[in-house]
């Protein structure tokens, strides 16, 4: 065998290494299966209440069909549906796993194996993610549509654009936790860090409060960041209360976003290896 | 004691990323708040002064209670890495040990700031400052650290039954928010659910009605020392049991 032979074959077996990881995540989810069904109870209640907080905040106007901030009572409760299933898919604990990994000394170990220690994360996340989507999107998805008056698109298009959206948003979120997780190299307790992540993903993506119901120099700022991206654009388009922005323009600023996150999170990982054999002599 | 606290004062800067973080994770609610009343006057008859009292409110039981009764980790840090075996070892209830292990004094900086916040508010609304407003504000708090450490004791105390890492903790995180806001906006099953089963309808809206002179919840808010009593009792129950249960780590 030429030795071209042999690294391609070895690069066949690596992409089926990462395969496999994927794999494996999605099927260790599968044995915590139960953990998900509360989950499922738990989004449908947080639909729930946001629905009628929502609805006590339209008062009597929410029949007479008042916007707040380009949304209808039944746009808003579609939004809010949406966005929190969304949640139930692109959501994982990447940061947290990287930074265990980081203050208990295995990823020393992960790091002179033969793969790339990022790329092996986000394949996990992807596995996991994956789980989350057939046993804890889509059935949250159908008992919220049950429960509450959501009104979704027809159109097979915009089911396939908001697939491909949700990719990214999966990517973009996924991408802001490998980041968080990797500063556990350079600062000594990352779990403050971690928890602000959580929270102003939660809120600056749109999660809570959709962005133009921000104050106007706020949700200016937010057009600028990549938070937005995760949540509220996606959603808003699915939804169909943003008019102008199409599902192109969406998927533009989700690409940009992913483009220019892979710098800081790349070099993170250079430096991070870099410190990590300075310490290790 | 003494000298766990100055370990954890040891790293300071820890201290303040986590006071940051607690005060900034506070902030958003807020920000919910003020956005909501930008668009409307009253949330089912309350006003943006009183949802924000309530908020103070709920501030300070919720700070004690990440202060003394800190089980993020519990599964973890205990069961997963075996430690829940040294603590059996020893002669103090195991709970109690617990609690004092994970003593995280950065999140009293939220019970500061809720009081700061129910101080300025409550003069706004022009509050009557009473001879009972310091008691029932220590009795009703404490009770709502009760409800709190019930909950959560009774839901940590799952993980002693499935080696699986509970997910539900997490998740539950986000639902006591809601009983911060008048329950009256939700529909009958969800403040049944926020009153009766997950109370936290009584460490936020119910008490601080007393405060508010809210008549209509003056009834159910005389019970928050009641429930907190029910639920810590649920709680400490639920873990003995499970204790009994718990038969070491793997090896």
């Amino acid at each position: 065998m030429s030795s071209l032979e042999t690294k391609k074959s070895g690069r066949k077996l690596l992409l089926g290494a990462y395969i496999d990881f994927i794999r494996i995540r999605f099927l260790t989810m599968l044995a915590y299966r139960v953990n998900y069904y509360t989950g499922i109870l738990i989004y449908s209640l947080n639909i729930g209440v946001n629905y009628f907080t929502w609805k006590a905040i339209y008062g009597e106007g929410g029949s007479a069909g008042v916007t707040l901030g380009g949304f209808t009572l039944t746009q808003m409760t579609s939004y809010l549906a949406v966005s929190w299933m969304a949640r139930a898919f692109y959501f994982n604990n990447l940061d947290r796993e990287i930074s265990t990994d980081i203050r208990d000394g295995s990823i020393a170990i992960q790091f002179i194996r033969p793969y790339n220690y990022v790329l092996v994360k986000m394949m996990q996340g992807l596995g996991e993610g994956m789980f989350r989507f057939m046993l804890f999107m889509i059935p949250g998805m159908t008992i919220a549509m049950l429960l509450f008056p959501v009104q979704l698109p027809t159109d097979p298009a915009a089911w396939t654009g908001f697939l491909v959206m949700l990719f990214f948003s999966f990517l973009i979120n996924t991408q802001i936790n490998v980041i968080t997780g990797l500063s556990a190299f350079f600062v000594e307790n990352n779990e403050g860090m971690m928890r602000m992540k959580r929270v102003i993903v939660d809120l600056f993506s749109g999660l809570i409060v959709p962005i133009t119901l921000f104050p106007g120099w706020l949700s200016s700022i937010l057009k600028l960041l990549p938070f937005q991206a995760i949540t509220y654009l996606p959603g808003s388009v699915f939804t169909g209360q943003v008019k102008g922005v199409g599902i192109w323009n969406v998927l533009g600023i989700q690409i940009f976003w992913f483009l220019a996150l892979l710098i800081p999170m790349v070099w993170l990982y250079h430096a991070a290896r870099q410190r990590l054999f300075v310490q290790g002599g | 004691m003494k000298n766990y606290m100055k370990t954890r004062l040891t790293y300071r800067a820890d201290f303040w990323v986590e006071v940051v973080s607690d005060l900034l994770f506070q902030a958003t609610n807020f920000i919910f708040i003020l956005v909501i009343f930008m668009h409307t006057n009253s949330l089912a008859g309350w006003s943006q002064g009183e949802v924000i009292f309530v908020y103070g409110f709920f501030m300070v039981p919720f700070g004690l209670f990440g202060c003394f009764v800190n089980m993020w980790n519990f599964s973890e840090r205990y069961i997963t890495k075996g430690e829940m075996d040294r603590v059996l070892t020893r002669p103090a209830h195991n709970l109690f040990q617990i609690f004092l292990e994970n003593i995280n004094p950065p999140s009293l900086s939220g019970s500061i700031i809720g009081l700061i916040i129910m101080a300025i508010s409550g003069t706004q609304l022009g509050l009557p400052f009473e001879w009972w407003t310091i008691p029932a504000l220590i009795i009703l708090s404490l009770s709502a650290v009760a409800i709190y450490t019930g909950i959560y004791t009774a839901l940590t105390s799952l993980s002693f039954y499935s080696d699986a890492p509970t997910g539900i903790i997490p998740l539950m995180y986000n639902i006591q928010n809601y009983g911060r806001y008048p329950v009256t906006i939700y529909n009958r099953a969800i403040q049944v659910l926020l009153t009766w089963i997950l109370p936290f309808a009584f460490v936020g809206v119910y008490p601080a009605a007393i405060f508010l002179q809210r008549t209509e919840m003056m009834k159910i808010a005389l019970l928050t020392p009641v429930m907190g009593a029910i639920f810590a009792g649920i709680g400490l129950v639920a873990w003995n049991y499970g204790v009994k249960k718990y038969k070491g780590a793997g090896s």
